[in-house]
């Protein structure tokens, strides 16, 4: 067992196996980075089996909602959520991605009307889920998770 | 729910088919016939960014079903003034029974279709879609040639960047056509549509004589980081007379105006020179398009 230098929380959530360089983009879909008073632990590029390196987040006293759960899978379809009571895990979520994503991730596209400050938000729909490809519902685009900007 | 008019994404052959037979319809009213079905109607134009051609044949279109148009040009708009487009257009498209809106943001013309009650027509969103045009296209094969499945089509020019070329080449995948893709090497059509509607043939050689329809477009200076390939590029693909008489019988040529320099004067008098008879379809068609989103049966 390596040693992770953080600590385990005692309840909460833990995010897994997100791609290496994604965890501060999974705190920000989860609009995390400000007013979330609780201890909040970023770990990346750790050594994993399943994928060569991989981001923890680690939340404490923190729930997700459903459609926390389903923002994260855009950006982070492989990740794995551990619900954490008295420091075991009693439940692991299945990330399962929405047909539709609106609200969550802005279009990448400059020329796209989501981006010039009309009353309309972002909404895809998801054309294929492994890989995640997105299609803008407006500008009609598609994009590759990768290409999501948070 | 009303009908609009947004992307050709959205339609499936027979809401093709339903636009092309009204639009077939209405080029075949007399004058007098046709100026009696929307008397009283009223058709908005809301045109964030000039499109003349489009614009007026819009407007010569509900002129000619007896209706008339008010026009919101972007100039003295209040969208200069920052009140934004969504709220704009949902006024001006309210004082009228439909409204066609253009605009340089993509997305534009379905998020305006989602703020107002009234038909919404898509007369181009940047380089996303420009409706009306492929459905003038198809228009302009269908007349001539009494159907569209079955025809050899060849698109030429760039057909990397070419929005009007993207958007037919999707219609034509309803339709069981062979598709020739013609362009230089610089300017081939983006992979994922060459798959997504598995066209075979791909050639950067002025290959025609075999085909029932040539598609022309403008080759854009913009495109080429070296003026003199472009030059060359343009040469080679030029259609002049001698090139196109070599195009089979009955063939026609297509192009969506305006030109700059790709399809040679010489060549507007040859019996395959479609291109003029196309822009003019652009009225019966959006007669046929107003028609249809409006629910009008002229047999009713
Ligand atoms: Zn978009």
């Amino acid at each position: 067992m390596p040693d992770l230098k953080v600590s385990k929380i005692s309840n909460g959530t833990v995010i897994d196996h997100i791609p290496p360089g994604r965890g501060l983009d999974v705190i920000k879909i989860l609009r995390m980075e400000r007013g979330f008073d609780n201890t909040l632990s970023l770990l990346m590029n750790v050594e994993s089996s399943r994928l060569e390196k991989k981001d923890i987040v680690k939340a404490e006293d923190k729930e997700l909602t459903k459609e926390e759960v389903d923002s994260v899978s855009v950006i982070a379809p492989s990740a794995t959520i551990n619900i954490i009571e008295d420091y075991g895990v009693v439940e692991k979520k299945r990330l399962r991605l929405p047909d539709k994503v609106e609200g969550v991730v802005d279009c990448p596209n400059p020329h796209c009307v989501t981006n010039t400050g009309e009353p309309v938000e972002a909404l895809f729909e998801v054309v294929n889920q492994n890989p995640v490809e997105l299609k803008c519902s407006y500008c009609e685009r598609k994009f590759k998770a990768l290409e999501l900007e948070i | 729910m009303k009908g609009n008019l947004i992307s050709i994404d959205d339609l499936e052959r027979s809401d093709i088919e339903d636009f092309l037979s009204k639009a077939s319809q209405a080029e075949k009213m007399s004058k007098a016939e046709a100026s009696k079905i929307l008397r009283g109607h009223i058709l908005s134009t809301i045109f964030l960014e000039p499109s003349t051609r489009t614009r007026l044949s819009f407007d010569a279109a509900m002129k000619r079903l007896g209706g008339s148009t008010i026009d919101l040009a972007a100039e003295v708009s209040s969208v200069e003034k920052g009140e934004n487009i969504a709220d704009t257009s949902a006024v001006v498209a309210g004082y009228s029974d439909i409204c066609v809106i253009r605009s340089p943001y993509e997305g534009t013309a379905r998020m305006v279709a989602e703020n107002t009650d009234v038909p919404v027509i898509n007369g181009g969103d940047g380089a996303n879609q420009h409706p009306t045009q492929t459905l003038l296209d198809l228009y302009t094969i269908k007349k001539e040639f009494g159907h569209i499945d079955g025809l050899k089509i060849g698109m030429l020019g760039d057909l990397k960047y070419g929005r009007t070329v993207h958007s037919l080449a999707e219609a034509l995948d309803h339709y069981d056509v062979d598709i020739r893709l013609i362009s230089p090497e610089e300017t081939k059509m983006p992979e994922h549509i060459v798959e997504k509607i598995g066209i075979e043939e791909e050639k950067t050689e002025l290959e025609i004589e075999d085909l029932d329809v040539l598609y022309a477009t403008r080759i854009q200076k913009e495109r080429f980081p070296d003026k003199q390939e472009y030059e060359r590029v343009k040469g080679e693909f030029i259609l002049n007379k001698q090139r196109v008489k070599e195009m089979k019988k009955g063939s026609i040529l297509m192009h969506p105006l305006p030109r700059v320099g790709e399809i040679k004067p010489e060549v507007d008098k040859l019996p395959q020179a479609r291109y003029f008879e196309q822009s003019c379809n652009g009225v019966p068609t959006r007669m046929g398009i107003i028609l249809e989103l409006l629910g009008v049966d002229k047999d009713a």
